[in-house]
């Protein structure tokens, strides 16, 4: 096969993408859009507009006939290209085999517990994950998977079987509230609940507390708490605006959510026998 | 103003310091002891530092005594018995710490605390056995006020090492200096665990590479002071360091530098310490008088001289006409290499020298990454690591740690500083130390950024007690001012902070 995919960053160690120190891997593009993503220039693939090109300090982008060119060497990680672009994209992306990302991260194996992808959402780029996680787990070392809930897990198998898990996130479960946040009913995600649980390869759930929204926050929660019980991690997550675009940031709110307020949530989780439901 | 009238005016100083420091200014006006000319122009330029050591060595600079011989056969000439109980263990051990001399006047190790008082503490109910303890650990703070005081626990889990973890994190002191011996067959996951809580709450224990240190030493190894490694029953006599960078600016280039540069300095340091050892040896009453000596609680031949380095960073940097630290030693390939050229010409100058007095040593001295001083400035990174400021991802930071820690069997190590949120995962902290152990990293030490007490160069002081100095108040800890230096001219607490970008 050996297909490229768009790599957006690879953090040798990461301690908050699973359980122990992880390497994560992030890949460019996203099936959804949500209004409240925090990294919303992981969304698209760039289109080489060139909007980026002026503004970066360095040099480090420039055009070249007629695409964007990045190079990492003299680029010092400002952000400015992620700010000046107009399609949530990014230019310093890196188009990268399977092989290649294996051979990138494995100095880290000997100080890591497995590696995290990420994204985006690096299910698009499901036929690469198979070439990928087998190479990792030959050395002992765990592959989950961080999916956003678009990709229906209980159709492929093969890569549920080289994968030990996926942190699924449950965005919402009131189809209207989804359909406002990331644009569909989100059915697909908790049919990926119920089938990763079925499968047990269910590592995580994940679930946004927005400020303020309490029948949409306590439907969401209830469906996740009595579904997985405690059969996995329950991460009640407290959004926070830092990072979201500023015309979402007036819809849902400049305000982080207290964390009185989610841990309210994670305390119904528990009551409702999501042993370990808890804040972050 | 004289200098002893600086001292005996300094509103900082508590009249122990005063003491100390007069007694220092004594030492040094004694000529008897000359060294060679070249050496005294070379300190003169700052190449080669003797660590205020003093002109005339009265005592070993580290002394390791055996404190398992104590418990066994109690001390004559203190009169104590061998210890019953628990109470009388700790109370022979704080007896005898205070007659332990250093180059700091307080004692450098403390013994493997866990080891020792392991048989007492499991006859006598918990509670009971923690309050004796929390006033054993108050007694070490406040009599032994030094951050180079130091105890070693591990690798096993006991009793013993739970409660001193648990006290280390309610009490939150600077001394003493706590390490944990790590050996992934004999240190449980769990144990390890606490210490890494610990760590990240109090700054300590930091991890000892025990198997590294076993290859070396064998099973009776302490760990002193900073994170030195001595033998239990000996010590270390002197520790002057090589100061690279000033070193390197005599020479034309790399070349030349470990040519005919580097083997100068070397010599004239290896000159300067045998004179010294044979002095404490033959000259001063030490070995011939010391109860510790004639009682056998330390043995001549189980010391060594420590032949220390500083600055390998900027020595290199600067033979390769590198301005940029970031584009420097330990973030360039070719930086990292000539260090490793430079570091394997002095390991095998210094093992070439048949030493005096190192009989179980093969009569040799050992590498020493020394972790500099309040008045380096940025001049010289501590012994061989990546400038503060210039750190670069934390694995490429170990992976170049991990070259050069193997030289140093007398010590080396580096400091992580961890952001909140590692607070929250242990074992991630946990899988990193584990990775880096099994390869060829030698000591680990991190804390977490917004903790009081935090490790500087290799010692631990509490940021509330800098605060004090800065406002002309006095500190109890002897070291909170080494600190103060460090933080003001070395920029030492300013470290990278690990997160997880």
């Amino acid at each position: 096969m050996n297909d490229q995919a768009p790599i957006n960053k690879i953090i040798p160690f990461s301690n908050v993408d699973g359980p122990g120190n992880r390497t994560s891997i992030f890949f460019q593009g996203c099936t959804y859009a949500c209004k409240f993503c925090h990294n919303p220039e992981t969304i698209r693939l760039c289109i080489h507009c060139g909007a980026c090109v002026p503004g970066c300090p360095t040099g480090a982008l420039r055009r070249e006939n007629g695409l964007v060119r990045w190079n990492a060497t003299d680029c010092v990680q400002c952000d400015a290209c992620l700010k000046a672009c107009p399609h949530m994209s990014s230019p310093r992306i890196r188009w990268m085999r399977a092989e290649e990302v294996f051979h990138e991260i494995r100095r880290a194996f000997p100080y890591i517990e497995g590696i995290t992808v990420s994204g985006g959402d690096c299910t698009l780029y499901a036929a690469f994950l198979k070439e990928l996680f087998p190479l990792v787990r030959a050395f002992g070392k765990t592959c989950l998977i961080d999916g956003n809930g678009a990709y229906d897990f209980t159709r492929d198998p093969e890569l549920l079987e080289v994968c030990d898990g996926v942190m699924l996130d449950i965005k919402a479960a009131d189809p209207e509230w989804s359909r406002f946040l990331i644009g569909n009913d989100g059915a697909c995600a908790l049919r990926s609940l119920d089938g990763l649980l079925r499968a047990g390869k269910l590592a995580e759930v994940r679930t946004v507390i927005f400020p303020g929204r309490d029948h949409e926050n306590e439907e969401t929660v209830r469906t996740v708490a009595q579904q997985i019980q405690n059969a996995c991690p329950y991460k009640i997550i407290r959004y926070r605006p830092f990072g979201v675009r500023t015309e979402f940031q007036a819809l849902l709110g400049e305000d982080t959510t207290e964390f009185e307020e989610a841990e309210r949530y994670a305390s119904l989780a528990r009551s409702l026998g999501a042993t370990k439901a808890f804040v972050v | 103003m004289s200098e002893a009238l600086h001292v005996i005016q300094d509103p900082t100083l508590t009249y122990r310091q005063q003491l100390v420091g007069l007694a220092r200014l004594g030492e040094s006006t004694d000529r008897s002891l000359r060294y060679s000319d070249a050496y005294y122009a070379a300190k003169a330029k700052g190449a080669l530092c003797d660590l205020n050591e003093g002109v005339m060595p009265f005592r070993p600079r580290y002394i390791c005594p055996d404190y398992e011989l104590l418990f066994q056969k109690g001390c004559e000439f203190l009169q104590l018995d061998p210890p019953k109980d628990l109470l009388e263990a700790v109370n022979v051990l704080e007896i005898f710490y205070c007659h332990v001399p250093s180059i700091t006047t307080y004692p450098v190790y403390l013994g493997d605390l866990d080891k020792l008082l392991e048989p007492f503490v499991v006859k006598e109910d918990r509670a009971y056995a923690k309050k004796v303890l929390k006033l054993f650990l108050r007694n070490i703070d406040r009599v032994q006020t030094d951050s180079f005081v130091h105890a070693d626990i591990g690798p096993e889990d006991s009793v013993t090492g739970r409660l001193l973890l648990e006290l280390t994190e309610e009490m939150q002191l600077a001394v003493p200096n706590l390490t944990l011996r790590y050996d992934p067959e004999k240190t449980s996951d769990d144990f390890a665990l606490a210490c890494v809580r610990c760590m990240l709450k109090t700054a300590k224990p930091s991890f000892a590479n025990h198997r590294m240190f076993l290859k070396e030493w064998g099973d009776r190894y302490a760990i002193a002071s900073c994170y030195n490694g001595l033998m239990i029953g000996g010590g270390g006599y002197t520790l002057p360091r090589m100061r690279l960078y000033e070193c390197s600016l005599d020479a034309r280039d790399a070349d030349d530098f470990i040519a005919r540069v580097l083997p100068a300095y070397i010599d004239l340091q290896l000159e300067y310490m045998d004179k010294r050892v044979k002095f404490i040896v033959e000259e001063s009453s030490f070995f011939k008088t010391n109860f510790l000596v004639t009682e056998g609680f330390v043995r001549q031949e189980n010391f060594t001289g420590m032949f220390g380095v500083v600055g390998l960073a900027e020595c290199c940097n600067h033979l390769l006409g590198i301005a940029d630290v970031r584009k420097g030693f330990g973030l360039n390939p070719e930086a990292t290499r000539l260090g490793l050229r430079i570091m394997d010409a002095i390991q095998e100058r210094v093992a070439e020298h048949t030493a005096p007095y190192c009989d179980a040593f093969d009569h040799h001295y050992r590498l020493h990454a020394q972790v500099g001083i309040d008045t380096d400035g940025m001049d010289d990174s501590p012994g061989t690591r990546i400038p503060i400021g210039a750190e670069p991802a934390m694995l490429d930071q170990l992976e170049v740690n991990e070259q050069f820690h193997p030289y140093f069997p007398t010590g080396t190590g580096d400091i992580f500083k961890f952001e909140e949120t590692w607070a929250k995962t242990p074992e991630a902290v946990l899988s990193i130390i584990k990775g880096s152990l099994s390869r060829s990293l030698r000591y680990f030490s991190g804390y977490l950024e917004n903790n009081d007490v935090v490790r500087v160069t290799g010692y631990l002081v509490k940021k509330s007690e800098i605060e004090k100095l800065r406002q002309k108040k006095q500190s109890l800890n002897q070291v909170t001012l080494y600190g103060m230096g460090a933080q003001d001219g070395g920029h030492a607490l300013d470290r990278r902070i690990q997160t997880h970008e």
